[in-house]
């Protein structure tokens, strides 16, 4: 009580002295100085449905060379891509969250779509390429719809082989990159293994997985969380020990003790680092799932590549490729979100 | 450590011939002396300064009271009890604020009451602190979007916010420009004047000690031993520009450069 009243008549004096030094101009100024508000201009605003005109009349031009199924498919994808391409320059104008989103992308669309078209022209039009290595656009489209089943199936086991594999391989990664980082005894002895037994690629194991475990899903997964540990134990590892040592003597003369410097101090510290070992991890996680799919386990993605390989259909080859791409890089996508929520305190302090 | 009536609890240091050594950087094997045969006693509620050139030891010897570092030879007391490490009873203040990037200012402040548990009785405490250094507003922002003086400001306040009764000052105002400079020696005066803990302030600038402490500490060039200890007894709030003031100024920049002519380095 006596405290109380003590501050609060002490708050008093202060009011006076209120800070004359202010926040620096922050960032929403000067966000707001590198995109100056001005209008699509109208040619600007065309150039995303005028290419994908441009890719529907080649498309058309080079059709008779086609098969007639695969030909219609590809021409309701593009006639939908210039419909939406049109719908959202005229939207734009009442919709501004669209229109930042259409003037950032519009010269990637663009370009996008022009290497459609060199595409298609290459391979339907002037068959400059062998079949069925090298198929067109077309074909490609039309696998992905006849074995869209599949497809998504294989897509489905990934997704949980890969999940798995990444979350048991970060846990694992988390709690010995933090030992390794935090204590002497631990990095005396976890280092070495981890600097002889870390760098071998987990895809080298495969044939000790093969040997050992029970079943191919469950090797893989250990595969994964192998490839993933590593990254993830040495940035964590690295982190750890690189947290400022006065941030530390600050704590301690706060009265933390350990188990605060590890989780309240040392971990969020190293979190940056942290995070590019989840990075680089999930890159080495794809690689991993892809080869462990290809030569053991039945299903998934990198399955369904070799297998329609061994058929020689290529359209489902690269199907496949461009599922993948799409599922890697949302995941990829999703990590960055959660980095910019777990580290916005880093916003405006370093480039992103 | 924090009852009702914090503001008059200070604590008594004492330093008996108090040692330190470092091993040299480039022979590792050899140890430097840093600090050497220092004694003093500080009494609770003093505001003392300690000046000297620079790599004297001042920052070893505020280490040493803090708990942070071990002497190799004396001992070191507090209110008769000998140091066995780091406590919330002696807070610290770097030059450099050392706020905690990942935490707003509000969490920062808390800091001190969540590394001992205490955040769920005592939160009631976080915005009256916030209100004492006049940072209400900035609660939410992270620290690298405060000026240099606010964020020393909240270093004071999360070093405050344990009630320490012993505050060990490290050029807490040696960043900042001239004119934050002379308003935060205000308010850490202001600070003091109100809580009376006892306080150890080390600053390179004479005006900046003769302005604060009740005495001076001078340590001679490494290894630091005590020069002289000068007892400052102008009245508060003491005038930068009168006679007295300006008198003793010129007494210890005389002091320091005798302190310092092995290298012919002065510190003012």
């Amino acid at each position: 009580m006596l405290q109380g009243q003590k501050i609060s008549r002490q708050s008093q004096v202060t009011v006076g002295s209120v800070p004359s030094d202010h926040v620096r101009a922050d960032s929403a100024e000067r966000y707001a100085l590198s995109t100056p508000e001005r209008k699509h201009p109208t040619a600007a605003l065309l150039t995303v449905p005028v290419t994908a005109a441009l890719a529907l009349g080649i498309h058309f031009l080079v059709a008779k060379k086609e098969p007639p199924n695969e030909s219609r498919t590809y021409t309701i994808v593009l006639g939908s891509f210039f419909a939406g391409a049109i719908v959202a320059a005229v939207m734009q104008r009442w919709w501004p969250a669209l229109q930042t989103r259409m003037r950032r992308f519009r010269p990637l669309f663009t370009v996008g779509v022009l290497l459609l078209c060199v595409w298609e022209i290459i391979t339907s039009g002037f068959r400059m390429l062998p079949l069925p290595y090298f198929p067109s656009p077309a074909g490609v489209v039309q696998s992905m719809i006849n074995d869209r089943g599949l497809l998504f199936d294989s897509t489905w086991h990934s997704l949980v082989l890969l999940l798995s594999g990444y979350l048991l391989g970060v846990a694992a990664g988390l709690v010995t990159g933090v030992c390794i980082g935090w204590s002497a005894p631990a990095r005396y002895w976890g280092m070495p293994l981890l600097k002889v037994v870390g760098p071998i690629p987990a895809t080298a194991w495969i044939p000790l997985a093969m040997v050992v475990s029970p079943s191919a899903l469950i090797s893989a997964a250990a595969l994964i969380a192998l490839a993933v540990w590593f990254p993830v134990t040495m940035l964590t590892a690295s982190g750890i020990s690189n947290t400022r040592a006065s941030y530390l003597d600050v704590a301690r003369t706060l009265g933390a003790n350990a188990r605060y410097l590890v989780f309240r101090i040392a971990i969020p510290a190293a979190l940056p680092s942290i995070f590019v070992g989840l990075f680089m991890g999930l890159g080495a996680s794809f690689l991993t799932l892809v080869v462990a799919e290809s030569v053991g386990v039945k299903s998934g993605l990198g399955w369904y590549v070799s297998w329609a390989q061994g058929w020689a259909e290529y359209g489902k080859v690269y199907a496949a490729l461009v599922i993948m791409a799409v599922f890697f890089s949302t995941i990829m996508t999703l990590l960055f979100k959660l980095r910019d929520r777990v580290l916005v305190w880093q916003k405006g302090m370093i480039r992103w | 450590m924090a009852k009702g009536n914090d503001s008059v609890v200070a604590s008594s240091v004492q330093l008996r011939d108090v040692g330190k050594s470092f091993p040299a950087p480039d022979q590792p094997l050899t140890r430097r002396p840093v600090l050497e045969t220092i004694s003093v006693s500080l009494e609770a509620g003093e505001l003392v300064s300690l000046v000297g050139p620079s790599g004297c030891g001042k920052s070893t010897l505020l280490r040493l009271v803090a708990g942070l570092d071990f002497p190799d030879s004396g001992e070191l007391l507090v209110d008769e009890e000998p140091i066995s490490g780091p406590s919330a009873e002696r807070g610290l203040v770097f030059q450099d604020p050392n706020l905690f990037p990942w935490l707003t200012v509000r969490r920062n402040i808390e800091a001190g009451l969540a590394a001992r548990g205490l955040l769920q009785q005592k939160r009631s405490e976080v915005k009256e602190f916030m209100r004492l250094v006049g940072l209400e507003a900035f609660a939410d922002a992270y620290p690298h979007h405060l000026s240099g003086g606010m964020a020393q400001r909240v270093a004071l306040a999360r070093a405050l916010i344990n009630h320490p009764k012993v505050l060990l000052l490290d050029e807490p105002l040696g960043a900042l420009d001239a004119f934050t400079r002379m308003r935060m020696q205000d308010e850490v005066l202001r600070l003091w004047q109100n809580r009376r803990t006892t306080m150890l302030l080390v600053t390179h600038d004479i005006d900046e000690a003769i302005y604060m402490s009740d005495r001076i500490i001078i340590l001679t060039q490494r290894p630091g031993t005590i020069e002289q200890i000068i007892p400052i007894a102008l009245d508060r709030p003491r005038d930068r520009s009168s006679s007295d003031f300006l008198l003793l100024r010129s007494e210890i920049l005389e002091l320091l450069h005798f302190a310092g002519n092995r290298s012919s380095q002065v510190t003012a």
